[in-house]
């Protein structure tokens, strides 16, 4: 079925009277970019998760099980490289922030909409780049989506292409980065001051500073790697008076930070639906707003902790360690805002509210392991083991992944005119949080008791616990597997979704669904805050 | 603010936005230079007395000349003087030439020297000198691509100017390419001293 047939009011899927494929990838239109976003982070998303699902299948049990060792390696550098730069960075930000931030401001559409479309096509030549560095050269990278030296320069796979693309889709994050930015600045409408600004659009604020200043640093860094294996420069390569920590350290000063590229906009969305759920203004607003940026800026310099065993002064890890204890504060700060803002209020446990509720509890899991290898102590007992996996699924998956289908279930009927069922949405929610548990906890287990990562194999003594986690990775792909086909036929055949059925008191439930090409017929005054439910007029 | 007027204070912020990302890309290879430099003093030393004088000082005349015109193209755009703005822009776009010239003159006879990455002089030389060299290149290579762009971003302006969609009350993207290109030139300024006047 076609979108024009499906889409119930029209808005800007048919404002423009333009139709077919063109009308969509030559759009400046914050809207449609933000859906192909969407639809491409999602295939990606499904394409990761498969591969995820094929790694832990050969990890069912000791001993070669479905594919061989190279494969294996291939298998989780191509899963990491896949969910780390063409699902998690772009996820929020580039998807739903395209979608709904302009709307939140009252803005017409971003400050550069022609810049926004080729960060889109920037991403789509990036993931093409990246794709075809799997099927051709010498196949798939299997450096581990780290690329780490001096593997990097020395294996006969395709690093350079794969490592070529990733250099392109940092560069689309950027521009993405810094059209939001000027928006936020220089688009807001009248009376929308900086503290009604919707919570949302605060992390994304938060999350473009960080894209702006810490991804040049990858850029340089892959390229190095790339001249490193074409020209063979050496300067990593410490046969030649390189040192391969020092790429090592650049990485990081990149890779922590884009860790809050991944979970601010995730922490966003939260803040956003808890109230609306609640049915109550949000608790500590202010300190929600600040702490985005106390954890943009705290988080930018704790990159030694993925560093305590390649060899650092004690001082060095000493003043790592501290700082990653820091960054706790701000997030605990968040934390106990949104516990705040439930306490006594009338929840209503829909869809978006249960993602959302789930969130804060893998997201405070995956930050307590996390102090775990903050602290050198025991980060060196657990380094490199799946310990490391359990964790950044927990906060990853758990946090950012679970706060994507939260935004999903809560905006894309805005967009669409149409909603999911229910009852469907609850049980694959049910079956990705069991199963999600089951998986990743097994794993930190595992971790704790030795079992490193990316090995092929293991020691007998592992085997039932890999079982385990695998069933568990069953049970939350036929939970991904329900919440996505929901989704997608909801949306495009679902029952009509208008009006404020959320009752949302932010800019984009006052304009017509699905909103029309140009958001707001006249520009918007605003008078309340985003959380003023009373004030915009929700019973 | 509606989007339907021009927002040039916006322009302006986005592209310096974008300035300081291609500052902290240079920033990453000005990181390793002075982590290896701290570890290799004395190589660095012998390394940067090998490089050209005279090659990078014309050089560095050549791209505070250009940022010279770049500059008061913007100033005659804005009083509507279309020729001048043209014939400074032409200055610009010959001083990028002029510096990609001396710069292949510069790294052809280092080259005929046996001096390039991974070339079998530097592999049996002491470790330092080889960083030197690689970084000398990689810094170097960046940058001239950065001259290469900014010679095309002000070739485009020229055309923009002619066609008169750039004009004395429309004229944000000339400054911004004008921006661009004094970055371009900042980063020769730090370039200059560390690896050509190194002790
Ligand atoms: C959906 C189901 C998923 C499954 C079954 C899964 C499973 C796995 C497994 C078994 C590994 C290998 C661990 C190792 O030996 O190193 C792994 C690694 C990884 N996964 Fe997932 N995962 C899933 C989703 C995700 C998501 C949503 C993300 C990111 C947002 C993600 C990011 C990563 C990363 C970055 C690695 C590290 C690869 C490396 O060590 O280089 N995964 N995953
Ligand atoms: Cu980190």
């Amino acid at each position: 079925m076609s979108h024009e047939t499906a889409m119930a009011e029209g808005g800007f899927w048919r404002d423009s009277g333009k139709t077919g494929i063109g009308a969509w990838i030559f759009s400046t239109d914050h809207k449609r970019i933000g859906l192909m976003y969407l639809y491409c982070v999602l295939g990606f998303f499904l394409v990761g998760a498969f591969l995820g699902f094929l790694i832990r299948l050969e990890l069912m049990a000791p001993g070669p099980t479905i594919m061989t060792a190279q494969t294996y390696n291939a298998m989780f550098t191509v899963h990491g490289v896949v969910m780390i730069f063409l699902f998690i960075i772009p996820g929020i930000p580039a998807s739903f922030g395209n979608l709904v931030l302009p709307i939140q401001l009252g803005a017409r559409d971003v400050a550069f909409p022609r810049v926004n479309l080729f960060s889109w096509w920037l991403y789509a030549i990036g993931a093409i780049i990246v794709l075809t560095s799997l099927f051709t050269g010498g196949g798939a990278p299997d450096t581990g989506w780290t690329f780490y030296v001096p593997f990097s320069s020395r294996t006969t796979t395709n690093v350079s292409l794969a490592v070529f693309g990733v250099f392109v889709l940092g560069f689309s994050s950027i521009l993405t980065g810094i059209n939001f930015i000027t928006t936020i600045h220089r688009m807001r409408a009248p009376g929308m001051t900086w503290t009604r600004i919707p919570l949302f659009t605060w992390s994304l604020y938060a999350t473009a500073w960080v894209q702006v200043l810490a991804t040049p640093i990858i850029a340089i860094t892959l390229l190095l790697v790339v001249t490193e294996r074409i020209l063979g420069l050496g300067l990593f390569d410490p046969t030649r008076g390189g040192d391969p920590v020092m790429y090592q350290h650049m990485f990081w000063i990149y890779s922590h930070p884009a860790v809050y590229i991944m979970i601010l906009p995730g922490m966003g969305v939260i803040s956003d639906i808890i109230p609306v759920f609640s049915r109550k203004p949000i608790f500590g607003y202010k300190m929600i707003a600040f702490s985005s940026l106390a954890i943009a800026a705290a988080g930018s310099a704790v990159w030694g902790h993925h560093m305590y065993t390649s060899g650092m002064s004690d001082l060095g890890i000493l003043v790592f360690s501290f700082l990653t204890f820091i960054v706790a504060i701000p997030s605990a700060i968040k934390v106990f805002n949104w516990v705040s803002t439930m306490y006594k209020g009338s929840i209503s446990l829909e869809a978006p509210m249960l993602f959302a509720l789930s969130f804060i509890l893998l997201f405070s899991i995956g930050g307590l392991s996390g102090l775990i290898l903050g602290a050198a102590a025991t980060d060196i007992h657990v380094h490199d083991t799946h310990f490391v996996v359990g964790h950044f699924h927990y906060v990853m998956f758990g946090g950012t992944g679970f706060a994507f289908f939260a935004a999903a279930h809560y905006w894309l009927p805005k967009y669409f005119g149409r909603r999911y069922q229910e009852k469907p949405a609850i049980i694959g929610w049910v079956l990705m949080f069991i199963g999600f548990n089951i998986l990743y906890f097994t794993m930190q287990v595992l971790g704790m008791e030795g079992m490193p990562r990316r090995y092929y194999d293991y020691l007998p003594e592992f085997a039932r616990l890999n079982f385990v986690a695998t069933v568990g990775s069953w049970i939350m792909l036929t939970g991904v597997a329900i919440v996505v086909w929901n989704l997608w036929r909801g949306l495009f055949k679902g029952e009509p979704f208008t009006g404020n059925p959320w009752g949302g008191a932010s800019l984009e439930w006052s304009i017509a669904t699905p909103p029309p090409t140009e958001n707001f017929e006249e520009d918007p005054v605003v008078t309340h805050g985003p959380y003023d439910f009373k004030g915009a007029g929700v019973p | 603010m509606s989007h339907l007027e021009k927002d040039s204070f916006g322009a302006k912020l986005g592209m310096w936005l974008f300035l300081f990302t291609e500052m902290l890309l240079f920033g990453g290879v000005f990181i390793l230079y002075s982590v290896y430099l701290t570890r290799y003093p004395k190589e660095f030393g012998l390394g940067g007395h090998q490089l050209d004088l005279v090659y990078g000082a014309t050089n560095t005349v050549v791209l505070l000349t250009s940022s010279l015109f770049a500059a008061m193209s913007v100033t005659a755009i804005k009083t509507g003087a279309k020729k001048l703005t043209l014939g400074l822009l032409s200055g610009t776009i010959g001083c990028a030439f002029i510096f990609l010239g001396i710069k292949y003159l510069e790294w052809s006879a280092k080259i005929h020297h046996g001096i390039y990455p991974n070339s079998p002089k530097l592999i049996a030389g002491p470790p330092g000198e080889s960083i030197f060299f690689s970084l000398y290149y990689l810094t170097t290579g960046l940058h001239g691509i950065h001259v290469i762009v900014g010679a095309v971003l002000m070739s485009w302006t020229a055309v923009m100017v002619t066609k008169e969609r750039i004009n004395a009350t429309d004229n944000v993207t000339l400054e911004n390419v004008t921006l661009y290109w004094h970055l371009v030139d900042l980063v020769w300024i730090f370039i200059f001293p560390l690896y050509y006047l190194i002790l």
